[in-house]
Order: structure tokens, then C-alpha cells, then sequence
């Protein structure tokens, strides 16, 4: 058993856990994901690594619940224990594993979008641990959905706010901030990370092709076993197709078909998605969120 | 009198019933159909069915107790040679192995070898007969990687030695394909594999779940940092291929693993389970092997029409006999001869249909079976609202890539010798699907207790 030893609201309905699991706090990096299964019955849902403590061998999780799993997840206290938790998958983010004189000579742009604030922080903390300030956009809808602010600020560069409804910070979305610090302010950048909800991700591509900026996103597709047995993860990169859990999850984002990727996510997902599986089969989405319907 | 050319027929659910369930298809034999069955044993002095099994098992030895009613002598003759017998007698490919050498089978059926193997074990276990714990810890620590049947053969057996045996497993459970991949209708799980992974346990294995090796700790670590004097290399071939054909993405389009994994192991047939499974309605398998059949039949048991795609013709199905002959009778639909061409996909990003070609036979291939070649002008659609690609499976790259000085050949597997499972690499040994390729059961089996075997040599060396 894995156990929960703080959980907390970071705003609105995002969640964080700190979860004792030595073995993956000893060897991950930044970029990497974990799986957890709650309970005998439950599925294997992939959370991102959001930062871990290898002397306490913690690691710390950034959730935010879609589905019924994601809310029982929530529901959890500290004291209580995941029955399963395995760590860590996936590569780490290129910047940990290049020499680090070839990252130093880089100007670094973090775009964190929602809950994507959460992967984003470690990575720009691994980068301040080591002699580099990355500038971050966060975006996020609203002001209360901000989420760490004041920890990004202590390991960033600049730290750009934005939200959808101009309820604090900038206004606008992160592409539209993107646009203003190179093309307005004068910043320069040589590669672009970007975290956060695929659509978002998605755009964030198209306007850096445009400003002939690389940039790398992190994959969320549907997973099962994170070993790259299933491949459900499977994605179209270039010309080839990768597994997300073994390959990535981080890609060229300007080589990733979103839209394919996007379809396929939406599989057990979308409303769409349930309806038709409700009509087609009745009962298979036993997920019982209450939302959709899919499960009546 | 029963006739003696003839094997004693075993107790089947109807297929119109088993259709619809997940309980297991063959019922076995009785204490009297057994006794009856192992009467027809020849108990050949020079016995060629024993030549047949990968692991030696001593077969009229065992078969000559059941004759007698001696269960639990006839369980530890077996004891001797395999750890996993209620699992072989059930899923070994038999009529190629065993009973494929057995003299009955010159003039009339062969022994029913694997269904009294399969009344032995289950015998055991019904009647709590347990494999005993070594007396004696020789206080050598082993580390084994997966817990399919070579890494539990393996385990099972340096415990026995007095090994201090660990198994890391990726998965939440232990059993490997067993728990993954093989349906609870051909090898129930709670009953049969939970069982048997117990049996290992009470040999005093270890067995850590959620740890990746390659990711969550590498071999070299074992070795240098946490004390193992040798590792073996049990983690199977479960990397799945995909065909490459327009349409592979969309929704609706499933890796048999996958198919199977949200089934069995994720238990997705039950309500009080989470993991959701998309059924559906109309369902074309591609492929061949016992995973197509095995995904087939998951798929007919979940309420679809079922299609097996399969490019050559009957005779070169490369799936057991057995299987196939329960999937027809269970109403799976057979497409042979035809090969999938492109996926069809509708605008939300549903499979709608697949474009399929006829196939004919040529002139043998590099493997001896004749080549399948499209017959020009032959295309046509088949409406589909699922497709699951059983094309196949690999060695997964994840340990071979972080394990420095560990060779593989051209097909990503790890190379080992074969009667003593050593690597290129010191202290490591390997065996089963990650040195074979996909195989079977008690092939895996076998490489597992070889390579026992060559880390005991190896260990007593040093
Ligand atoms: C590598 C990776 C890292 C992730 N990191 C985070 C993170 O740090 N924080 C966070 O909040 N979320 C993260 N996600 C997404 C998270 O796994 C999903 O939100 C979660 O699976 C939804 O499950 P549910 O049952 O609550 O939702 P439901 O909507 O009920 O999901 C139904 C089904 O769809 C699948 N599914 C739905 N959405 C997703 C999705 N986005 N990704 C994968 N599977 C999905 C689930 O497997 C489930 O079977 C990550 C996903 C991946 C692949
Ligand atoms: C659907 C299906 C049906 C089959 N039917 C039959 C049949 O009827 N008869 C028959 O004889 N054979 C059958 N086979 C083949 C047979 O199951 C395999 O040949 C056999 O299981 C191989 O055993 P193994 O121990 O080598 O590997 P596996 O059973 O594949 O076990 C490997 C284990 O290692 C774990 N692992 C992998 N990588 C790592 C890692 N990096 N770290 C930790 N753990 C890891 C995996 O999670 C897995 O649990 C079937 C296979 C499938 C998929
Ligand atoms: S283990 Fe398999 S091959 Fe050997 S006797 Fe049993 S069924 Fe036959
Ligand atoms: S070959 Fe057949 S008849 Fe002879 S000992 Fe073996 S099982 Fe019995
Ligand atoms: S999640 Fe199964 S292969 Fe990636």
C-alpha cells in the first residue's frame, strides 16, 4: 500500500497529494508519470510526477477530477492508501538528460495551461536547481483556478499570468501571450514547453510554427498498463506511430496529429462518446459519474 | 465398455450457454472419468510422451497413480518436474507436444494426458495438498524480473534450493499473461492462477508488484545496490504491432492486449469494476493465433458479432486446434483467406467498416507455408464498429535498452543460451517469450528452470 500522507485543494477543484512511494521517488525526473489504482475495482489512471522528495521518498500529485474515478481519487484523505502506485514511466524531459551546457545556452519558455501548471513547476525548478531561469506563461480560466503562482515565481525567471476572462493578470489566452512577449516585448525564445489540456497544447503549436519556435508538449492519451503493452497510448508523431508510455509522453509538438489524438481520447470520454456507447451497449461505461448518462 | 481407441470424452459447457458466460469452457474429468482415462496409458517402458513435454514431466509415472486413485502421489510425481501443472493441462498446446508423441495415437487417440494432469493439480488444490518449503536458506539473494510462468517457474525452483528469491512484476498482479492475457473462460484466475502464484509464494518467494524494471529500478542496481547475486529475465513479449493500414487510429480500434487487458486482468466484464471496455456491436479479429481466438471469443461473450480475419486458410491457423473448434461451435464467424486493407472511419472518428481483399495461396514462403497473395479486383466492405489487431507480439526494449552489456538479436530479443538461460551479461539470465519470441506456457516454463539450474551453477561457482 502506498499511503497518503498530506492531500489539500490548491484552488477550485484541483487536488494535491503527497503519496510515500520510495522506490519511484528514487529515481524519477521531470516529465515522468505515475499510475494509480485505488482499489481492487478501480482503473489505472496516469498522473504526472509534479515534484517528489527523494530523502522522504515522496511524490507529490496535481489531479483534477473529470470522472469517477478521478472523484473517488479525490475523495481520499491523508492516512489513507492507494493500493497501487507504480513510477516512474515514461522518459524524462529532454532537458534533464541533455548535457547541461546545451540547455544553458537555451532561452527557455514554459506554457502551463490548468492543472498543466502542476508538471510544469518540477521542471523549471529542476532547471533553477541547476544554474537556469526559464520564463512561465500559466493560463488559466478564472482567478481562483490559479494554481501556484508563488512557487513558480521562487524558481522562475519571469512568471507571466494570464486568464481566459481577464479576471487577473494578463487577459487572454496563452497563445495570445505568446504572441505578445515575442512579437510586442521583445523577448526571444529557442525552445517552448508546452503543459496542459490537448486543445490548448494544440494551438499553442500553431502559433509557435508560426514563430518558428520549438516546442515540446506532454501527451495525455488514454493509457492501461503504462509499459507499453496495450497500446492504447498510441499516437501519430511525424509519420510514425509512438506509444505515449514508453516513447513519451513528451513529443515534437510540432510533428504530433492533435487531431487524431484528441478523437481518440474522447473514446470512453465525451458525451458523444458515452451516448453511443449507452446506445450501443447499454451498460458498459459502469464508470456511474452521474454525468453523461452513459451508465443509466 | 468404453472403447479404447477413443479418449473419455470430458464434460464441456453447451456453447449456446458458455456463449454468454465467462465460466470456464472445459469442466474436466471426475475421480472415475480419470481413473477410466488413465487406464488407457500403456505405461510404455520406453514412453515417447515424455519426450514431448518441454519440462520432462514423468507421464506414465503419474498417470500409473491416478490408475491406482493415488491423487496426491500422482500430484508430487508431477511436483517434480513442473510448478504450474492445473495451468499446462489446461493451455498447453498438447496435441503438438505430449499427446502429440503418445503410441495411443499411432492407431486410435492419444492419452489424454493434459486433462489428467489438469484432475491432478486441481485435485491438489481442492484438497490443500501444498509443494513444501525448503528446510534450508542457503542465504543467496536472486532478484527475478516478471511473473509470467518462466519467472515463477524460475522463482519457484531456486526457492526450493534454498534461494532467497525476489520477483519484481510491472503489473498490480502477479501471473503474467496469465492474469493478462489468457480469458477466465480457458484458465479461471481466482481459482486456478491466484492459486498457483500462492504455491510459488508458500516456497517463500517474494514477490514485489508495481516496480518496472528499466524505470522504476535497472538490473545493474539489483546487482550493485540491493544485494542480488543474479537476476533472471522473465518479462515476456507483450509490445503488440499494429498493421500500418489508413484508419488504424480511430476509436474503435483496439491491440488484442489492450481487448484483453480491460478484460481480464481489469476485469472490465463486471459491473463492479471500473474499467470501462468498448465492446461493441459488430467486431472483426485480425489474426490467427490462440490471442485472436482468445479475443474473439472475450468479444462474443460481451454480446458482438464476431468476425476472424485471417489471411491464409484454415489449415494454417496457427492457433491450437481446440480453440478453434470452440470458437466455431460458439458461432465465431471465419473470413479466411482475407486481408484488411484500410480501416473505414466515420466523422466523429468511429470505426465504421473495413475494406477487406480475397486472398489465394502461392508458392511456400521462407517458412515453409504458402504465401498469401491478393486477388486483384477482389476488394469488399465488411461494416464493423470494432477491430482488434491480434497481429502478433514482441520483447519489450524497456530492460534490454537500460541493462548495459545485454545483447539482443535483430528481433529485440534478449540472447541466451539455451541450457542454462545466461546472457552476455554476468549474472544475468533470461528465458522464455523475452529470449523466445511469443511461445507458450510450458516452453516458458522450461526456460525458467533451466536458467534455475545455470544461477545455481553459476552462484555455487563463485
Ligand atoms: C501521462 C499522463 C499524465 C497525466 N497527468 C495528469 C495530471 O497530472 N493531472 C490530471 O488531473 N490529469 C492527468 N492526466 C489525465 C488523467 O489521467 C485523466 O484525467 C483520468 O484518467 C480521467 O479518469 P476519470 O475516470 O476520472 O475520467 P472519465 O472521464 O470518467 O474517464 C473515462 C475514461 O477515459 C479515460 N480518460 C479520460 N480522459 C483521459 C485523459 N485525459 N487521459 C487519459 N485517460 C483519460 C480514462 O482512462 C477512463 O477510462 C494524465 C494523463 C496521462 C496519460
Ligand atoms: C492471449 C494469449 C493467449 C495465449 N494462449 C496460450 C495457450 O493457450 N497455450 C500456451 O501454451 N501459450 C499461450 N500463450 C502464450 C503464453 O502465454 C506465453 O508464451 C507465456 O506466458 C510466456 O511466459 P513468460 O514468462 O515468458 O512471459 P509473460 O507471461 O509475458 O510474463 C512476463 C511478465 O513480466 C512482466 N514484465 C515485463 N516487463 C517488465 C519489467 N520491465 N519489469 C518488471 N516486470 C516486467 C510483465 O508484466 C509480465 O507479467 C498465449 C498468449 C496470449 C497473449
Ligand atoms: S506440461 Fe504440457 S506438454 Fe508437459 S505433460 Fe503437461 S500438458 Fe503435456
Ligand atoms: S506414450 Fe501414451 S500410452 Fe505410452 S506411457 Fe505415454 S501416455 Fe502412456
Ligand atoms: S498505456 Fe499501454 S502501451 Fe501505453
Amino acid at each position: 500500500m502506498y499511503k497518503i500522507l498530506e492531500a489539500k485543494i490548491l484552488a477550485g477543484n484541483i487536488y494535491e497529494m503527497v503519496v510515500e512511494a520510495p522506490r519511484v521517488a528514487n529515481r524519477c525526473l521531470p516529465g515522468q508519470f505515475i499510475i494509480v489504482k485505488l482499489d481492487e475495482e478501480a482503473e489505472r489512471i496516469p498522473l504526472t510526477i509534479c515534484d517528489y522528495d527523494r530523502e522522504k521518498g515522496t511524490i507529490t500529485i496535481v489531479f483534477q477530477p473529470i470522472g469517477a474515478s478521478t472523484y473517488k481519487i479525490a475523495a481520499m484523505k491523508a492516512g489513507d492508501a492507494f493500493m497501487d502506485f507504480v513510477g516512474p514511466l515514461g522518459t524524462p524531459s529532454e532537458l534533464c538528460t541533455e548535457p547541461l551546457e546545451e540547455v544553458k545556452k537555451k532561452k527557455i519558455l514554459f506554457v502551463a495551461g490548468g492543472v498543466g501548471t502542476a508538471p510544469v513547476y518540477p521542471q523549471v525548478k529542476w532547471l533553477h536547481e541547476h544554474g537556469i531561469d526559464a520564463d512561465v506563461i500559466i493560463g488559466s480560466k478564472t482567478k481562483d483556478l490559479v494554481i501556484l503562482e508563488e512557487d513558480m515565481k521562487k524558481v522562475a525567471g519571469n512568471v507571466y499570468v494570464t486568464t481566459d476572462d481577464g479576471s487577473y493578470g494578463r487577459s487572454g489566452m496563452v497563445t495570445k501571450v505568446i504572441e505578445d512577449l515575442i512579437n510586442e516585448e521583445g523577448k526571444t525564445y529557442d525552445l517552448c514547453i508546452s503543459i496542459g489540456p490537448m486543445i490548448m497544447m494544440k494551438f499553442c503549436c500553431l502559433t509557435t510554427k508560426k514563430l518558428n519556435l520549438p516546442t515540446i508538449v506532454s501527451m495525455n492519451p488514454i493509457m492501461v498498463d503504462g509499459t507499453g503493452m496495450c497500446g492504447a497510448c498510441r499516437l501519430i508523431v511525424g509519420d510514425e506511430v509512438k506509444f505515449a508510455c514508453v516513447d513519451g509522453p513528451e513529443f515534437d509538438g510540432h510533428k504530433v496529429d492533435f487531431d487524431a489524438a484528441m478523437k481518440r481520447q474522447t473514446l470512453y470520454k465525451t458525451e458523444e462518446g458515452r451516448a453511443l456507447l449507452a446506445y450501443q451497449e447499454g451498460d458498459t461505461h459502469h464508470g456511474g459519474c452521474g454525468h453523461c448518462g452513459g451508465d443509466k | 465398455m468404453a472403447d479404447v481407441l477413443k479418449k473419455v470424452p470430458v464434460k464441456e459447457q453447451d456453447p449456446k450457454v458458455r456463449a454468454t458466460n465467462f465460466e470456464e469452457v472445459c469442466l474436466g474429468y471426475g475421480k472415475e472419468e480419470a481413473v477410466e482415462e488413465a487406464n488407457r496409458c500403456l505405461h510404455c517402458k520406453n514412453a515417447k510422451c515424455i519426450a514431448g513435454c518441454p519440462v520432462s514431466i514423468n507421464i506414465p509415472d503419474f498417470i500409473g497413480e491416478v490408475k491406482e486413485g493415488k491423487f496426491e502421489e500422482a500430484y508430487k510425481v508431477i511436483s517434480q518436474s513442473s510448478a504450474l501443472p492445473a495451468i499446462c493441462g489446461r493451455v498447453c498446446p498438447q496435441e503438438s507436444q505430449c499427446e502429440g508423441k503418445c503410441i495411443r495415437g499411432i492407431k486410435g487417440e492419444a492419452v489424454s494426458i493434459g486433462k489428467l494432469e489438469r484432475f491432478v493439480a486441481d485435485w491438489a488444490r481442492e484438497n490443500g495438498i501444498k509443494p513444501e518449503a525448503p528446510s534450508v536458506k542457503n542465504g543467496h539473494k536472486i532478484a527475478v524480473i516478471g511473473s509470467g510462468p518462466s519467472g515463477l517457474t524460475c522463482a519457484g525452483d531456486l526457492a526450493k534450493m534454498g534461494y532467497d528469491v525476489t520477483i519484481f512484476e510491472a503489473l498490480h498482479k502477479a501471473g503474467g499473461v496469465l492474469v493478462y492475457g489468457i480469458p477466465e473462460f480457458r484458465l479461471p484466475k481466482d481459482d486456478v492462477v491466484a492459486k498457483e502464484v500462492e504455491n510459488v509464494k508458500a516456497l517463500g518467494v517474494k514477490i514485489e508488484t508495481n516496480v518496472v524494471v528499466g524505470k522504476s529500478v535497472t538490473i545493474d542496481d539489483l546487482l550493485k545496490e540491493e544485494g542480488f547475486e543474479a537476476v533472471f529475465i522473465g518479462s515476456g513479449a507483450g509490445l503488440p504491432m499494429f498493421m500500418g493500414i489508413p484508419g488504424e487510429q480511430a476509436k474503435g480500434v483496439f491491440s488484442a492486449n489492450e481487448y484483453l487487458t480491460r478484460n481480464n486482468l481489469m476485469k472490465a466484464f463486471r459491473e463492479d469494476y471500473d474499467t470501462p471496455i468498448a465492446k461493441g456491436k459488430k467486431v472483426a479479429v485480425v489474426g490467427g493465433g490462440n490471442v485472436a481466438m482468445d479475443a474473439a471469443r472475450t468479444a462474443l461473450r460481451l454480446g458482438a458479432e464476431v468476425h476472424i480475419v485471417y489471411r491464409r486458410s484454415e489449415a494454417e491457423l496457427p492457433a491450437r486446434k481446440e480453440e478453434v473448434h470452440h470458437a466455431k461451435e460458439e458461432g465465431i464467424i471465419f473470413d479466411l483467406l482475407t486481408n484488411p486493407k484500410e480501416i473505414l472511419v466515420d466523422e466523429n472518428g468511429f470505426v465504421k467498416g473495413m475494406t477487406c481483399i480475397r486472398m489465394e495461396l502461392g508458392e511456400p514462403d521462407a517458412s515453409g507455408r504458402r504465401r498469401p497473395v491478393e486477388i486483384p479486383g477482389s476488394e469488399f466492405d465488411l461494416e464493423l464498429d470494432t477491430v482488434i489487431m491480434s497481429l502478433g507480439t514482441s520483447p519489450n526494449p524497456l530492460i534490454s535498452s537500460t541493462t548495459y552489456g545485454l545483447d539482443t538479436n535483430k528481433r529485440k530479443c534478449i540472447v541466451a543460451e539455451e541450457s542454462t538461460g545466461a546472457t552476455s551479461k554476468d549474472g544475468v539470465y533470461a528465458g522464455g517469450d523475452a529470449v523466445t519470441g511469443a511461445a507458450t506456457v510450458i516452453l516458458a516454463m522450461g526456460a525458467g528452470k533451466a536458467a534455475a539450474k545455470g544461477i545455481d551453477e553459476y552462484i555455487k561457482a563463485k
